[in-house]
């Protein structure tokens, strides 16, 4: 980890993720912050690659930046009369501190303690050829039940979803035709 | 010339990564708790779930629990169903805020408190 490449490139796309993650707070209107979670979930790829961990930086564009982002787009969308000032509730002094509790603890036990990570040249030794390879072993061999059982609550959670956006206008005439 | 010695100098820890991760899974519980609108909620449960991901491939990387060339990589393993519930927990609480907007024209969680105590 001690390349120059991954040095600058921890430090830029870090500093892009931890900025535009605070703009996703600080906008004050919903659809830049909805760019702004995009461009946070980016540079987590980013550093997701600066890990060597290949596959996951590219489920999680297309995942992320993808899917979720059109679903989130599609969302405020689909919502038009709703304000789209991003304005901030009655629990921002709660969450403030709660957030600010949060990130300091995880700083400080980060920084103090002692990790007995590896370093430099036993951190080179271990470089991934590619995890892909990998990922499939584990996930068709020792996490089999639990690939079956996130299928099926993939599944589900589609069939909740379309179920519950699905207009009922036999049942319920007075539902008008929004949407 | 002494800006590419300073910058070769330089290492990046598993201790880096872990201040990013916390710092973003911050900023999530602040977006989470702090913003009225539902869909800027689920954004910041959003962050705060890619902050979890940094954190567990960090630890995947850095780990020194097993000998060079046999990590099994269970991480990166966990960080795929950690997607998974993430994707499908976006579909249904999208679903849910066109659901309640289509009821109350409005995805304000201040004024979406029927079941206040």
């Amino acid at each position: 980890m001690d390349s120059t490449g991954i040095v600058i490139g921890f430090w830029v796309l870090s500093g892009l993720s931890v900025g535009s993650a605070l703009m996703v707070l600080l906008a004050r209107n919903l659809m830049h912050s909805l760019v702004f979670v995009v461009v946070t979930f980016l540079s987590m790829a980013g550093l997701f690659v600066t890990l060597s961990a290949d596959f996951i930086a590219v489920a999680q564009i297309l995942i992320y930046a993808g899917s979720i982002s059109v679903l989130m787009v599609f969302a405020v969308m689909l919502t038009p009369l709703a304000s789209r000032d991003n304005g901030n509730s009655i629990y921002m002094l709660p969450g403030l501190l709660g957030g600010l509790g949060i990130a300091a603890l995880v700083g400080f036990v980060a920084i103090d303690t002692d990790w007995a990570e590896r370093t430099g040249e036993g951190l080179a030794a271990t470089d991934f050829p590619g995890t892909v390879n990998a990922i499939g072993d584990l996930l068709l061999g020792r996490y089999v039940l639990a690939f079956e059982i996130a299928s099926v609550m993939l599944l589900f959670a589609l069939l909740g979803a379309i179920l519950l956006v699905q207009e009922r206008s036999s049942t319920r005439g007075d539902e008008g035709g929004e949407g | 010339m002494p800006e590419i010695p300073a910058i070769d100098e330089l290492t990046v820890t598993l201790a880096h990564y872990l201040v990013v991760s916390g710092l973003v899974f911050g900023i999530g519980v602040v977006v989470a708790l702090a913003k009225r609108n539902a869909i800027a909620v689920l954004m910041g449960i959003e962050l705060m779930l890619n902050a979890a991901n940094l954190t567990i491939l960090a630890f995947s990387r850095f780990s020194s629990a097993f000998a060079p060339g046999e990590e099994p990589l269970s991480g990166h393993a966990f960080v795929v169903f950690v997607l998974t519930v993430a994707a499908a927990e976006a579909a249904v609480a999208l679903a849910l805020a066109v659901l309640v907007y289509r009821r109350r024209e409005t995805v304000d969680l201040d004024r979406v408190n029927l079941l206040r105590w």
